[in-house]
């Protein structure tokens, strides 16, 4: 955790790096849809602090000029101004453009373009009050059975070991690790309440809502250590839900996988 | 004789109580209206004060107030998660149903409405006072219920299931006393669009009608239209909490390791739907009868008619008809496809267009102006551009791109906070020091009027723009303790920029309080019925007005805004001669 001491962090506002990748205002984005994202949320900005500073030295303006003093009459007369009416017209026409030519397109990638399953690294991450338990297919690449009514202490996803497909599968509690430069589809569960998978520094952001299972794909093109949010009120403590997010080298995620495996032979022993 | 005594004193209480506690008089209603929300205001307001401690001194105790909250609340003086989680929905809670919407409507619209359209009542004044009446017992509920063991609600003012409905039994109070509001505001609703469409006196036509009651008749329809979706939603949530029905649970709940004994098969989404359904038009009950305020002051203020007096009725009209067609913006996250997200991000930019029409027209109203400071006004004219930027700040939240990072973090607080706090609340401030002529007879000390407008005006902005800042970088709202994520940490020092200036925003409506106090009773006196020279009906009675407003009913000769075109400066609507 970033110790600050003064007031105004020195990275409060420089540019980020996976060493500070927060500050004020946008993170670092290390997905590779967020520079869409990033790119509308500035547009955005700069539009409305140029109608902002327009109106508002308008508004100055008007202050200065109408103020009543000895001598100053007001103008009752209605003329009409054109300007305006234009301005309304671009305010739409801007819109309108923004959200066909770049909202709409970023989102619908974000939603729809999912890659191959048989490419993409698979997890299933299932919420519950507070913590994040992430399920790996392991080797096989396919997620053993699981059933509610195994779920216990240790056993927090309910996965049933004697399924042949459930042997190798990997999972782990507050701790999400990806390799890097490769797609990867989640599967968002909840347990219990409704929670919300939020990773800052990927531009994602996906409800987890009990009864329904929602599906997000990212792609990390650096390495680092990040944070999993829980976005969503999901109890008295739903501000410590934390987890790790972890995009690895391709050789560290294999570490990890090997590890994990390890620890699965041993407990099963 | 002292038989014939003692009767009369029993005439008089009984005149007391007629006249003060179950009046139909809707003056006194509007006043009953207003205390009571400006009581909920504050209280809400101190609430959220303590969660300001909370973030910006972390696991301290709270100065003085600590000491005395329950153990439950406060251990040793430092707030814990719950009690945090009961500010935060009993602040948003209190803040819109029993603070802003009953001011604004219950207690501006009731005062103002008959008069400026110069009838002599409500429609229905039994029904007025029953309104008032089932407006506090919902208050009182939603007040007792700290006092419950469990505590108040904890769940948001959205209370989403399953969360609300496997919540401690605050959430139950809390439903209730929403049945309660909601039935107000339909008894309401109805009777202002009565008295609005059927109590117009001579010559008031539509197009003559102040935008202050154009407002509100647009605010009644939403009200009418939207709330009883949510009433109905409300008590399919008692009956999942109470009855085990299973209408927002699905199968297969295992809530802290033990599988829910509920039926499940229902969707906790279900819920969302129709809590925007009411809650999206709802800001617009929160925005317009503040847009209708600062219409009249500005009006008044400015000596010249209102800039497109007739656009600004067709863009609220058009924005309460919108308005029912935008709730799933707030849903975009739920795992909602392209299809509906299209069509909810097309209706919200649509939506956009006639709110900035209103705030052009506004701002075209200052040319040609003759603009006198006086206190109402300088509240009306800072409404203008934070409004703004309240109603820019939305629109990268209407873009579900956007909303990816933005969605439930403090851009959001940030963005509607503009809109409700240094927006609605200062619209409404504006209304207080306009009208308070009007209703006590008094004037309004200008020296703390303006000290309280400077110093609310920049510590407003303090505790609110930060946020966009921190919002940006991904903090999430509803957090207790900010030290826990790196992401949010970093930004700490906005936290406590936000929660002092928050404190000097709470410090400087002491010098509000104490300046309509002292003025009700000891302010001078007014020497004129319209001391703002002013061209509306609520300026042409007397002051006070009497019980039925117009001894004698009035008959309109003009439009509501006619300032400047002849010597005088203003035209009344009820003289024949300008
Ligand atoms: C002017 C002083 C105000 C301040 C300083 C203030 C501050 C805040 C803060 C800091 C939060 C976030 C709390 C959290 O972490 O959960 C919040 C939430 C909220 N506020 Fe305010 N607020 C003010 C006025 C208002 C007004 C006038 C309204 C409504 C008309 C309002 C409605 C809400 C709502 C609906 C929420 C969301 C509650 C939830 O999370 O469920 N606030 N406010
Ligand atoms: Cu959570
Ligand atoms: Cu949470």
């Amino acid at each position: 955790m970033t110790e600050t001491t003064s007031w105004m962090p020195a990275d409060a506002f420089a540019p980020r790096t996976a060493e500070s990748p927060y500050g004020w205002g946008l993170p670092l984005n290390i997905s590779t849809h967020g520079a869409g994202i990033d790119q509308l949320i500035n547009i955005l900005h700069w539009f409305c602090l140029a109608l902002f500073v327009g109106w508002g030295l308008y508004f100055l303006y008007c202050l200065v000029r109408f103020r009543a003093r000895p001598g100053h009459q007001p103008n009752p007369m209605l003329n009409h101004f054109k300007l305006p009416t234009f301005l309304e017209v671009g305010v739409a026409i801007f819109e309108v453009a923004i959200l066909v030519f770049l909202a709409a397109p970023v989102w619908g990638s974000y939603k729809n373009d999912f890659p191959d399953e048989k490419d993409a690294l698979v997890v299933r991450i299932t919420a519950e009050q507070f913590a994040w338990n992430v399920h790996y297919p392991g080797r096989d690449g396919k997620f053993g059975k699981t059933d509610i009514n195994l779920i216990d202490g240790t056993n927090t996803i309910g996965l049933d070991r004697n399924d042949a497909d459930a042997k190798d599968d990997i999972f782990t509690i507050n701790n999400l690790h990806i390799p890097v430069n490769k797609k990867v589809i989640a599967y968002i569960h909840s347990k219990d309440v409704i929670h919300s998978f939020f990773l800052p520094v990927m531009r994602v952001k996906q409800d987890a809502v009990p009864g329904m299972t929602n599906k997000v794909w990212f792609e990390a093109n650096q390495t680092g250590s990040f944070e999993i949010a829980c976005a969503q009120l999901c109890g008295n403590s739903h501000f410590r839900m934390r987890g790790q997010f972890l995009v690895d080298t391709p050789e560290a995620y294999q570490a990890f996988l090997v590890e994990e495996e390890k620890a699965l032979s041993e407990a099963s022993q | 004789m002292s038989s014939h005594d003692s009767h009369a004193q029993g005439h008089h209480e009984m005149g007391f109580i007629r006249k003060w506690v179950f009046s139909t008089d809707h003056k006194v209603i509007g006043i009953q209206y207003a205390v009571t929300a400006m009581l909920f205001l504050l209280f809400g307001f101190f609430l959220i004060l303590m969660l300001r401690w909370q973030l910006a001194h972390p696991n301290t105790a709270i100065p003085i107030i600590g000491g005395f909250l329950p153990e439950s609340w406060a251990n040793g003086g430092v707030m814990t998660p719950d009690f945090y989680n009961v500010i935060g929905a009993m602040h948003g809670t209190i803040m819109v149903f029993l603070g802003v919407v009953p001011l604004s409507v219950g207690g501006f619209g009731n005062y103002l409405l008959p008069i400026q359209v110069g009838a002599q009542d409500m429609a229905f004044p039994k029904l007025n006072m029953a309104s008032y009446w089932v407006f506090f017992i919902g208050g009182v509920i939603m007040f007792a219920s700290f006092f419950l063991p469990g505590g108040p609600a904890a769940n948001g003012w959205t209370s989403y299931p399953p969360l609300s409905v496997v919540a401690q039994n605050g959430q139950t109070m809390w439903l209730l006393g929403m049945v309660f509001l909601i039935t107000s505001s339909l008894l309401g609703s109805v009777n202002f669009i009565v008295t609005g469409v059927q109590l117009r006196t001579k010559g008031m036509s539509f197009f003559r009608m102040p935008l202050f009651v154009w407002a509100q008749l647009v605010t009644s329809f939403l009200l009418l239209l939207a709330f009883p979706p949510l009433e109905a939603a409300g008590v399919l949530q008692l009956m999942d909490r109470v009855f085990g029905s299973s209408f927002f649970l699905p199968s297969g709940l295992i809530v802290s390791g033990e599988k829910l004994t509920v039926s499940g098969g229902g969707n906790p989404i279900l819920w969302q739907h129709l809590f925007w359904f009411l809650a999206h038009p709802e800001v617009y009950v929160l925005i317009l009868p503040a847009f209708g305020i600062v219409a009249e002051v500005i009006a008044t203020n400015t000596r010249k008619p209102i800039y497109g007096y007739q656009t600004l009725i067709y863009s609220m009209v058009f924005l309460g008809f919108m308005s029912f067609f935008v709730w799933a913006h707030h849903m975009f996250m739920t795992g909602m496809g392209t299809n509906l997200s299209n069509f909810f991000q097309a209706t919200t930019m649509i939506i956009s267009v006639p709110s900035v029409i209103i705030l052009t027209t506004l701002l075209l109203t200052l040319w040609g102006a003759s603009i006198r400071y006086t206190v109402p006004m300088l509240f009306a004219l800072a409404f203008l551009p934070m409004f703004a930027i309240g109603g820019l700040t939305g629109l990268p939240l209407g873009l579900a791109a956007a909303d990816i990072h933005l969605h439930d973090t403090y851009y959001v607080i940030g963005h509607f906070h503009y809109v409700v706090a240094p927006g609605t609340l200062f619209g409404l401030f504006a209304g207080v020091y306009h009208w308070f002529p009007k209703v006590t007879g008094r004037k309004t000390n200008v020296a703390l009027g303006k000290l309280h407008f400077w110093i609310s005006f920049l510590a407003i902005n303090g505790v609110f723009f930060p946020m966009f800042f921190q919002g940006m970088a991904g903090v999430s709202r509803r957090l207790y303790d900010p030290m826990v994520y790196a992401h949010v940490a970093h930004s700490q020092g906005l936290t406590v920029l936000s929660s002092y200036c928050s404190f000097i925003l709470g410090a400087a409506q002491f010098l509000f309080l104490a300046n309509i106090i002292y003025s009700a009773f000891k302010g001078k006196k007014v020497e004129s019925d319209n001391p703002w020279e002013s061209t509306t009906l609520e300026w042409a009675t007397a002051t006070p007005p009497p019980h039925e407003n117009f001894p004698t009913p009035l008959e309109v000769f003009r439009g509501p805004y006619e300032y400047g075109l002849t010597p005088k400066g203003y035209s009344p609507q009820h003289l024949q001669e300008a």
